[in-house]
């Protein structure tokens, strides 16, 4: 069970402001999905690996060579909020 | 009036006038349309017809209008994944797969309406409003790749490209009655895609016919090293073309006709292997026991995919954002806003499901379920060629009928997800029309990097069968 109290603190983890009017109805609602999601307990899965990927491709490598990489301007261009080339965003601390 | 044309019909038909005349009549069709099946139509395709007229028609595609779905990046036309979040955002770069169609001389005529970062099985969770399905105007087309699905059937464009997570390519081909392919995980780079759930998801094309899958096949699939995930290997798609299936032998796994399923799909779908029966093919039944389980553990991983996936958008560097005192405030408040509430939902289950204490619990386990899901389908596949069953358990509901309800939509996906979870290629093909009259699909299951065994299975049963000569009222 999924608390409204930590329906408050996941959406912090993930950047989702919730407002505590809103976080019971959330905890309803995910509970009936973690609820479901409850049934995995019983598959038996002791020495069973986990499957990150279906391919097996490790290590991907590729020429370390320096290639053109795109204008500046054109990385820019989706926002107003810029400044000399950066992104502008508000103070982090 | 609307018609399906398909590929060989419309480059006769640029032979017989040109590319800008057959562009000039889809884009008058698209503005007449009342299914709400294109975002946007892009005002240079066109002109693009127009250079194609004067090079001569070079390319296997040239001058062959196809719609794109909102999460494939188009330079220089907006992809915004149907989400507020991305409103406003203009790629500064091509997908893959569209570098390939404007080489093969493919015209990019629209971008197509989607679920919400494809979180969805209906493209009603929209910021443009749901799609409607051709067939009938209450119900939906499927998802997420809903607005692809519904602009072929609705004779809009003759082919498209969507996206398949967990079914949202073969769910609107089988709720709006066309063609749809989900290719072998690897097989079309992802460069471009914008990311859902990256272990699991693969560009499809959707067309009236099969012929179509394979011509849109060769041009869109091969390796691409800004993919770490694309694999190196040639195939002619095409060449699978061939109406023949004698001795082949299909495995009919019991778990997809389980609880739930519509008793005329049901039969829709067991006509169909008995047509293949009469093509010379053979059946029998397999069992894949963690069917059952599959759903649970694809949800668990997308959602915590997604979360990942998701984190980009924080209105630092394009979209939407929402002033704060500072960043986290800018970011929480931009994400409350830009977000839907299923997408909310599924980062937050995501975010949870990744959290320190249930990692194990969910994550890993919903891992390790996938390793089991996946032996059965190599179990079943290793004595079969093929594996047959519904697309979906049931024809398109009504718009409205599951949106509020998050567990229900995500049961419609029963059939579908397990192909994602192990990386299989999966066509779904029209199976005749069943209760009011709405269209089923057959769903045809491969091995990996097979898709020339289910595209030759499922060009047989179309040259054996009317089904695909069934449209929408209204479309020629």
């Amino acid at each position: 069970m999924i608390t409204k109290e930590e329906v408050e603190h996941v959406g912090w983890l993930a950047r989702i402001e919730i407002d505590a009017k809103q976080s019971d109805a959330y905890a309803e609602k995910l509970n009936s999905v973690l609820d479901y999601f409850g049934q995995l307990d019983e598959v038996d899965t002791e020495d069973v690996p986990p499957t990150y990927h279906v391919m097996d491709v490790v290590n991907v490598f590729r020429k370390d060579e320096v290639k053109e990489s795109m204008p500046q301007e054109d990385v820019l261009a989706n926002t107003e909020h810029k400044k000399e080339g950066n992104f502008k965003a508000p103070k982090i601390m | 009036m609307a018609a399906w044309t398909d590929i060989s019909g419309i480059r006769q038909k640029i032979a017989d006038s040109s590319a800008e005349e057959v562009t000039a009549s889809y884009i008058e069709t698209i503005k007449q349309s009342k299914i709400n099946g294109f975002t946007t139509t892009w005002d240079e395709a066109i002109n693009i017809a127009r250079e194609i007229d004067a090079k001569g028609h070079e390319g296997p595609l040239a001058g062959v209008p196809i719609a794109i779905k909102e999460n494939i990046s188009t330079k220089g036309l907006s992809t915004t994944c149907s989400s507020k979040i991305l409103q406003g955002y203009v790629p500064p770069y091509d997908a893959h797969v569209i570098e390939k169609l404007k080489e093969a001389g493919a015209v990019i005529i629209g971008k197509t309406n989607m679920d919400e970062f494809a979180m969805g099985s209906s493209t009603e969770s929209s910021c443009y409003g749901p799609t409607l399905n051709p067939w009938d105007h209450e119900r939906v087309p499927g998802g997420s790749s809903g607005g692809s699905a519904a602009v072929v059937a609705a004779g809009e464009v003759p082919v498209s490209l969507g996206s398949d997570t967990g079914g949202s390519v073969r769910c609107p081909a089988a709720f709006c009655g066309v063609v749809g392919l989900k290719p072998t995980y690897g097989c079309i780079s992802r460069y471009g895609l914008i990311s859902y759930a990256n272990s699991l998801e693969q560009i499809g094309p959707l067309a009236t016919n099969v012929a179509d899958i394979a011509a849109v096949m060769d041009v869109v699939a091969g390796y691409d090293n800004r993919d770490s995930t694309s694999i190196n290997r040639e195939n002619n798609y095409s060449a699978a073309l061939k109406d023949d299936v004698k001795g082949m032998k299909i495995g009919v796994p019991d778990e997809y006709f389980g609880e739930g399923i519509d008793e005329k799909v049901n039969n829709a779908v067991w006509d169909a292997i008995s047509k293949f029966e009469d093509m010379g093919a053979t059946y029998e039944k397999v069992s894949m026991p963690h069917t059952k389980y599959a759903l649970a553990a694809y949800y668990i991983i997308a959602m915590s995919e997604a979360s990942s996936n998701l984190a980009r958008f924080d209105g630092t560097r394009y979209g939407l954002r929402v002033e704060g005192d500072n960043w986290h405030v800018m970011a929480s408040k931009t994400r409350a806003e830009g977000f839907g509430p299923e997408v909310q939902r599924r980062i937050l289950l995501g975010t949870y499901a990744l959290s320190a204490g249930y990692h194990d619990k969910y994550y890993l386990k919903a891992l390790k379920v996938r390793t089991l899901v996946k032996q059965d389908f190599d179990k079943a596949l290793a004595n079969v060629d093929v594996l047959m069953a519904p697309t979906m358990p049931a024809h398109a509901f009504k718009m409205g009928e599951k949106i509020n309800d998050p567990l229900s939509l995500y049961l419609a996906d029963v059939n579908t997800v397990p192909i994602n979870l192990a990386g299989v290629p999966s066509i779904s093909v029209p199976c005749g029309l069943v209760a009011h009259e709405m269209p089923a699909g057959l769903q045809i299951i491969g091995k990996h990097f097979d898709e020339n065994t289910i595209i030759k299975a499922a060009y047989s049963f179309e040259q054996n069968t009317d089904y695909h000569t069934e449209r929408p009222k209204g479309v020629q």
